[in-house]
């Protein structure tokens, strides 16, 4: 088993198929959005795929240090450009196929209209300890 | 209490309830309930003179029979859908003739069926022989409870339909058990050391050569467990361990376990690997390691398994024997997209003296590197031999 990160971006990803924002759904298509990514990670905790999942406000600052006796710098010149991530799950899956697998499920939530949004979704895989014959 | 002693317990009392009719998931439920228990009231010391709860560490299995048989029989009766099965449980068990098999080697079989994935198999294994509980488990694979207690009744579900009485695959159950061994988190349990005491218990039960191949190269990687890593948690290869902290008591025991597996003259894949490792394990220094005849043991492995990470292991051992050149020749056959092939590359130029295309290729291989602690120490190969350019 390995565990993936599925990152959904606000901002910073190709633009999805269906690329509505969701202020302009209607709120039945919100409600059967949102819907459909609870029961994707019901049906994840049922399988023991399930690690963790949240919502990230659609807000985020850059911070970095500035030096001795200065606050910290936030923001920079990319403001305006920098990706912004939504929220993410984490899987614990047999395979990259299999997570690649469930990416594709999820991307396939309802947006407007109803039809499936077909937004890009990033998938990482975590590094891990070193089993324990290395050498 | 001796948890260790009182898991050692848990298969026996499973195919007990088994035997007496219980199924498989329920009678596993069972004994967990009731070693949960055990584990909750029994007094670490027995108190002298008091009937009961000191009463345990006389006949601690006993004891777990009893309760757990208890709690079989609560859930039986609660479950009004499966009256029939209450008649069955409520009867006492007949003392039928002795078992003509060992159960608790079915209990092996059973958690490594082939029905199940490699994760469902080591959780099973885990919970039924290994008798840790979910929340262990999930501790030790770093995923929530839940998501552990899922994965382990989905695997009892899968396995509730296969019959108890006929033996398995004994390899299927050791690629299960090298699973185990081979995960080694040591946080609150050391899957590790959990795996090297299933191992000895299935030794004990079968005599098969590859079951003590198994055991042997286990005890061989976890004698060398403490040099491995730095005390920062950073990689120490084979060559810069020092040998002083491996614990040779388990050498010597890996070693005379192998001899007499291979005196039976059945080699397998975990014999041969055994063998590699003994011979590390028996150099008293990284130079007077004897590569020519681990030369020979990845042939022998390489016959039985074809494997490409055999061959790529192989190439290694071709470096040092032959030399780097030997050594990348060996390599050149092999797909650059095997796991650690950049690694082992890199490694061969360094030793040939292009110091340019090692540093490259050890960055490279950081990369790539699926762990943490593999990838921190690539990149400071990278890094050595970088810096040693520009002196």
């Amino acid at each position: 088993m390995a565990k993936y990160l599925l990152l959904k971006h606000y901002r910073g990803a190709p633009a999805a198929v269906n690329d509505v924002p969701m202020d302009r759904w209607s709120p039945e298509e919100i409600s059967a959005h949102i819907q459909y990514m609870n029961d994707f990670a019901a049906r994840l905790e049922s399988s023991g795929e399930f690690v963790d999942g949240q919502a990230l406000a659609p807000e985020g600052a850059w911070v970095r240090y500035d030096g001795e006796g200065r606050p910290p710098v936030t923001d920079g010149p990319f403001a305006e450009t920098k990706d912004l991530i939504a929220g993410w799950m984490i899987i614990d899956v047999d395979s990259y196929e299999r997570a690649v697998e469930l990416a594709g499920e999820l991307s396939a939530a309802p947006g407007a209209g109803g039809r499936p949004i077909h937004e890009w979704l990033e998938v990482r895989p975590f590094l891990t300890a070193p089993p324990t014959v290395t050498e | 209490m001796d948890e260790a002693l009182l898991r050692s317990l848990i298969p026996g009392v499973i195919t007990v309830l088994v035997r007496r009719g219980a199924d498989f998931a329920a009678a596993e439920d069972a004994v967990q309930e009731a070693l949960i228990e055990a584990l909750r009231h029994w007094p670490a010391e027995p108190s002298p003179g008091s009937a009961g709860p000191a009463e345990p560490l006389r006949d601690a299995k006993g004891w777990l029979i009893t309760v757990a048989w208890r709690r079989f029989l609560d859930a039986t009766r609660a479950d009004t859908a499966r009256r029939r099965r209450e008649d069955l449980a409520e009867e006492e068990p007949a003392p039928g003739p002795a078992p003509a098999v060992d159960d608790t080697l079915q209990l092996y079989f059973l958690c490594a069926h082939p029905s199940l994935t490699p994760a469902s198999a080591v959780a099973l294994t885990l919970r039924a022989v290994g008798g840790l509980t979910t929340r262990q488990i999930a501790r030790a694979y770093l995923v929530p409870e839940a998501t552990m207690a899922q994965r382990i009744s989905r695997a009892k579900r899968t396995v509730s339909g296969v019959r108890f009485d006929r033996p398995g695959d004994v390899a299927t159950v050791l690629r299960v058990l090298y699973l185990v061994f081979n995960e080694g988190y040591s946080g609150d349990i050391d899957l590790a050391a959990e795996a090297i005491r299933l191992t000895r218990q299935l030794a004990a039960r079968v005599d098969h050569p590859e079951v003590a191949g198994l055991l042997a190269l286990m005890l061989l990687h976890h004698a060398r467990r403490a040099a491995r890593t730095a005390a920062d948690g950073s990689l120490v290869p084979l060559a810069e361990q020092d040998r002083g902290r491996w614990d040779t008591a388990l050498i010597a025991e890996g070693v005379r376990i192998l001899q007499a597996a291979l005196a039976r003259d059945r080699l397998g894949e975990f014999q041969a690997q055994a063998a590699v490792a003994a011979l590390h394990a028996d150099a008293p220094t990284a130079r007077e390691t004897d590569w020519a005849q681990i030369v020979e043991w990845y042939d022998e492995l390489t016959r039985l398994t074809d494997s490409p990470v055999v061959r790529l292991n192989r190439a290694v051992a071709v470096g040092e024997a032959e030399g780097p050149d030997a050594g990348l020749a060996a390599l050149s056959g092999l797909d650059a997209a095997l796991p650690r092939y950049t690694a082992v590359a890199a490694y061969l130029h360094e030793r040939r003296g292009d110091l340019t295309t090692a540093a490259r290729l050890y960055s490279e291989a950081a990369h790539l590197a699926p762990h943490l602690a593999e990838r921190d120490h690539l990149t400071r190969q990278a890094a050595r031999l970088n810096a040693r350019r520009q002196r």
